[in-house]
């Protein structure tokens, strides 16, 4: 089983790569460029914390005031709008319709919601960056927002259809016979969870399977932990996210950042996952992304759009792919997405891991990225798997998340996508040109589901 | 957040006394204890008349002949003598040739026989010369005299009227571009709260009349600390009257700022003006966002009080750092700017601390004071370029800073002024505004009270 389906993902690799590689520069060539202009995030808070009383729709707004503050857009039509929330309230139907109406931006905005669990961000940038490059729109502000404090509560399955036959019923009687059948275990409320629907396990537990797969260390998953949390103070040191980010409620940090961890506080931390594993388990809160509530936004442009209102061009986005495994029957982690479609975007473009400055990679778990680090190193995965004659290679380290990820900052599912992409392409405009050619950069995002979206960008 | 409410303002605490005192029982109640009557001021629109009845020019000479054919020229109703039973919208007294203090009387007491008549919040404002060590003393004494009439008088007027003066230079007519700009600022209900001050005119300025209702358009303005209280009300008030404004404050102040920016189509720069590149990342934001900088509002301010006597390096050093070493720093770049550029405006907010001492502001009033004596000595460098230094000094203004004084505190200090009540952020930014203009090119080096005539300093 195993193999056939090793096989199966090998074929189609090739496949991708023969059949884009192929034909990507005549028909790319064509298009004209989405830039980044700038971007909009509220700190991030723990769950339960500063943002407990803020729902999904109130953030957004936040994060796009902010946004419209920053690059004078009041009152301004933006071609489209598109975020979206992992754990989202039925009422919220049309969050980002509602958050734009909100927000100080024209009414005549139109928004669209979309879902793609921890990658939403990512994927709105994406599908907004091929709108403009196709010409369809000038500008537009790709977003996410997730609140695991404000999270919706459903009732029961049996609650669920006892109420929906209650409105149909006509008469009196037939609703005293329908409402006769409520049982109290009826009445306890369904509250969502970061379960996978297809094995009952939450993410956790999949990641503490897949970090004990690639032997990733306990020691290594700290030390990634501790240098996120370092990285991410000393960017506040440095006042680099003074154009990223706008305070809300009262917060003007990231409340996860510890600053003062270290090693030695990790290594106390008992272990959160796998405990199944007995002595393996690795897996600790704090080498582990919490629950988080916030927003991202990101300003994306046609050069021209940019260029007319005299606002700022960061970077361009590149190129975009998604990817998913098979987590449920094949040999693949729930998250080890990316390590397949990093491979096939770069193939696309005609790069190696050598050719980026920057690499953000989603922690969503210290283990996530130490095991897709570790595949790529690995010579057997990148001949079955990846279908390549050798190691698909080792990133420099002093290259990832330089500015800390989301063991610091927290990870509101949605957000995420967001606040890297915001990041990243400040930190390629800062960087300028490298060896004469554009700053380049990589992002990396895992998702529930088995899947994956990963973009390259180049700095102006 | 109310998904209704676009943009949100802090609420100001509101004068309850006035508000009481003003009609009704209240009235009456405070008329027959003798207790203070504060008015309703008149203040500032756009689209409200520049004063509320006819204009009297006091005078004989030229001078108050050509002041009289500018009020004419904006469509007022002028006189030149009273008319029994008419009531007054203001008395401009025109006094540019005084050779000796026995020549005040005449005039004075054509004054004097006008001032029953005039209504509510009306205006007196007189032109006078600049007394210098050059003059025989005759004229010095004479010129010097108006000083005493003009505090004086503001301090008898009532029911919102305040006297304001303005002081002419050696060799500027008495309608010269400048002095009519602050004639047009005294009449009007941008100077509400201003009261017993004097504005000098030191050269003529422009003779371009500008649209009256936007008097910045087409120019571009930063202010700092403006995510709320006065600086805020700045903000507000240069974006009504037609500048493209950015705000700044420091990034934890970044979510009210953010709603003043979008509240005024501006955009928000989120910057602690104590960095040592503040003023390098205000100039590039106005060039990369607007191609230049022409108005320049320094409002951020801090206080960390004391008595010196208990004082710390750290509280001392603040302060010093936000009010006026910052601004010190940040002038020296927009001034070797070629983006800044001719017409340029620096404005700054001061204190009456920085005048008249406050006990337990030590540090606070070195930094206002400060900012005075910058003020005096920018000014020849500007003036090379047509642009204006001055400064803003606000007594007592309702603001949330001010809400957190304990009630009876807070209700003295609000009394002890002319008008007997407490300023509002809108009057500090009237002022700025005013000095901001193009037609104020003249009007540099001053130091304006904001302040009801507070009883103390000058």
């Amino acid at each position: 089983m195993t193999n056939h389906s090793a096989a199966e993902n090998q074929h189609s690799v090739d496949t991708k790569h023969g059949a884009k590689v192929a034909s990507a520069p005549t028909s790319r060539a064509a298009l004209r460029k989405a830039v980044v202009v700038g971007g909009n995030r509220i700190p991030f808070a723990r769950s339960g914390g500063a943002y407990s009383h803020s729902s999904n729709q109130d953030m957004l707004t936040a994060a796009l005031d902010g946004l419209v503050a920053r690059f004078g857009l009041a009152d301004e039509e933006i071609g489209e709008v598109a975020a979206g929330a992992v754990l989202k309230h039925s009422r919220d139907f049309n969050l980002t319709r509602e958050a734009v109406l909100g927000s100080a931006l024209s009414a005549t905005t139109p928004a669209y919601d979309l879902q793609q669990a921890c990658a939403t961000g990512m994927e709105a940038v994406i599908g907004l960056s091929n709108k403009i490059k196709l010409g369809q729109i000038d500008s537009a502000i790709a977003g996410g927002v997730d609140s695991a404090s404000d999270a919706p509560i459903a009732v029961s399955e049996g609650l669920r259809a006892i109420l929906l036959d209650l409105n149909r019923a006509k008469t009196m009687g037939q609703k005293a016979k329908i409402i006769s059948r409520i049982r109290p275990k009826d009445l306890s409320p369904d509250a969502p969870s970061t379960g996978e629907p297809r094995t009952g396990l939450s993410m956790g537990e999949h990641q503490a399977l897949t970090t004990a797969q690639w032997k990733i260390s306990r020691e290594a998953q700290d030390e990634l932990a501790l240098a996120s949390h370092k990285n991410l103070a000393a960017a506040y040191d440095n006042h680099f996210f003074d154009d990223l980010i706008t305070p809300f409620r009262g917060l003007n940090r990231d409340s996860n950042l510890r600053a003062d961890t270290s090693m030695e506080k990790l290594a106390k931390l008992k272990p959160a996952f796998g405990k199944s594993l007995g002595d393996a388990a690795t897996m600790t809160a704090g080498n582990s992304t919490p629950l988080t509530d916030g927003a991202a936004t990101v300003l994306l442009a046609s050069e021209e759009w940019a260029t007319a209102r005299d606002l700022p061009i960061l970077a361009d986005i590149v190129d975009g792919e998604a990817a998913a495994v098979d987590f449920v029957h094949g040999k693949d982690g729930l998250l080890m997405a990316p390590a397949f479609a990093v491979p096939r975007l770069l193939a696309r473009n005609g790069l190696t891991l050598a050719d980026f400055d920057y690499f953000e990679i989603h922690e969503a778990f210290a283990g996530t990225v130490l095991s897709t680090l570790a595949a790529w190193e690995d010579e057997e995965f990148s001949k079955t798997r990846l279908g390549l004659d050798d190691a698909f290679g080792s990133i420099d380290r002093t290259k990832l998340n330089v500015n800390g990820s989301s063991l610091a900052a927290g990870h509101p599912f949605a957000a995420t996508g967001g606040r890297l992409v915001a990041s990243l392409a400040k930190m390629l405009h800062e960087r300028g040109q490298v060896d004469g050619r554009p700053a380049r950069g990589l992002i990396s995002v895992c998702a529930a589901g088995g899947q994956s979206v990963v973009i390259i960008m180049e700095g102006r | 957040m109310n998904p209704h409410n676009k943009t949100s303002r802090p609420q100001q605490n509101s004068d309850k006394y006035t508000e009481f005192v003003s009609r009704g029982l209240g009235k009456d109640l405070a008329k027959r204890l003798g207790l203070p009557q504060p008015a309703i001021l008149r203040r500032y629109s756009p689209l409200a008349p520049l004063v509320e009845g006819p204009i009297l020019v006091v005078g004989q000479g030229a001078g108050a002949d050509a002041v009289a054919t500018v009020l004419l020229s904006w469509h007022q109703d002028v006189r030149r003598h009273t008319a029994p039973k008419e009531k007054l919208g203001a008395i401009v007294v025109v006094l540019d040739e005084l050779g000796h203090p026995e020549q005040l009387s005449a005039p004075m007491l054509s004054v004097a026989a006008a001032l029953r008549g005039l209504n509510r919040n009306a205006r007196v404002v007189s032109i006078s010369r600049q007394a210098s060590s050059t003059d025989t003393p005759a004229v010095a004494a004479a010129r010097n005299g108006v000083d005493g009439i003009v505090r004086s008088l503001a301090k008898e007027l009532r029911a919102g009227a305040t006297a304001n003066g303005i002081v002419l230079a050696n060799g500027i007519a008495a309608d010269a571009p400048s002095a009519m700009s602050a004639l047009r600022f005294f009449l009007s209900g941008r100077s509400a709260f201003v009261d017993g001050q004097f504005l000098t005119a030191s050269c003529a300025g422009s003779v371009t009349e500008p649209d009256w209702t936007k008097p910045l358009t087409g120019s571009v303005a930063v202010v700092t600390g403006a995510a709320r209280g006065i600086g805020a009300a700045i903000a507000r008030t240069l974006a009504r009257d037609g500048a493209t404004v950015f705000v700044v404050d420091v990034p934890a102040a970044g979510d009210h700022l953010a709603a003043v920016a979008n509240e005024i189509h501006g955009t928000a720069l989120q910057l602690d003006i104590t960095s040592a590149d503040a003023g390098e990342r205000i100039l590039e934001h106005a060039i990369s966002r607007y191609g230049r900088l022409d108005i320049v509002v320094h409002n951020a301010g801090i206080t960390r009080d004391k008595l010196l006597a208990n004082m710390d390096g750290a509280k001392w050093d603040s302060v010093i750092a936000v009010n006026i070493a910052s601004q010190l720093r940040m002038n020296e770049v927009f001034l070797a700017s070629p983006a800044f550029g001719n017409n340029s405006r620096i404005i700054s907010v001061a204190s009456t601390s920085g005048i008249a001492g406050n006990r337990g502001q030590s540090n606070y009033a070195a930094s206002k004071a400060g900012v005075m004596g910058m003020v005096w000595s920018t000014a020849p460098l500007l003036a090379e370029r047509g642009g204006t230094v001055n400064a803003v000094a606000p007594g007592f203004i309702e603001t949330e800073m001010t809400a957190k004084i304990p009630f009876a505190t807070r209700e003295v200090a609000r009394r002890l002024n002319s008008l007997q009540q407490g300023g509002k952020p809108g009057d500090v930014a009237e002022a700025i505004a005013f000095f901001a203009q193009p037609n104020a090119a003249g009007v540099t080096a001053n130091v304006l009270r904001v302040c009801g005539q507070n009883l103390v300093g000058q």
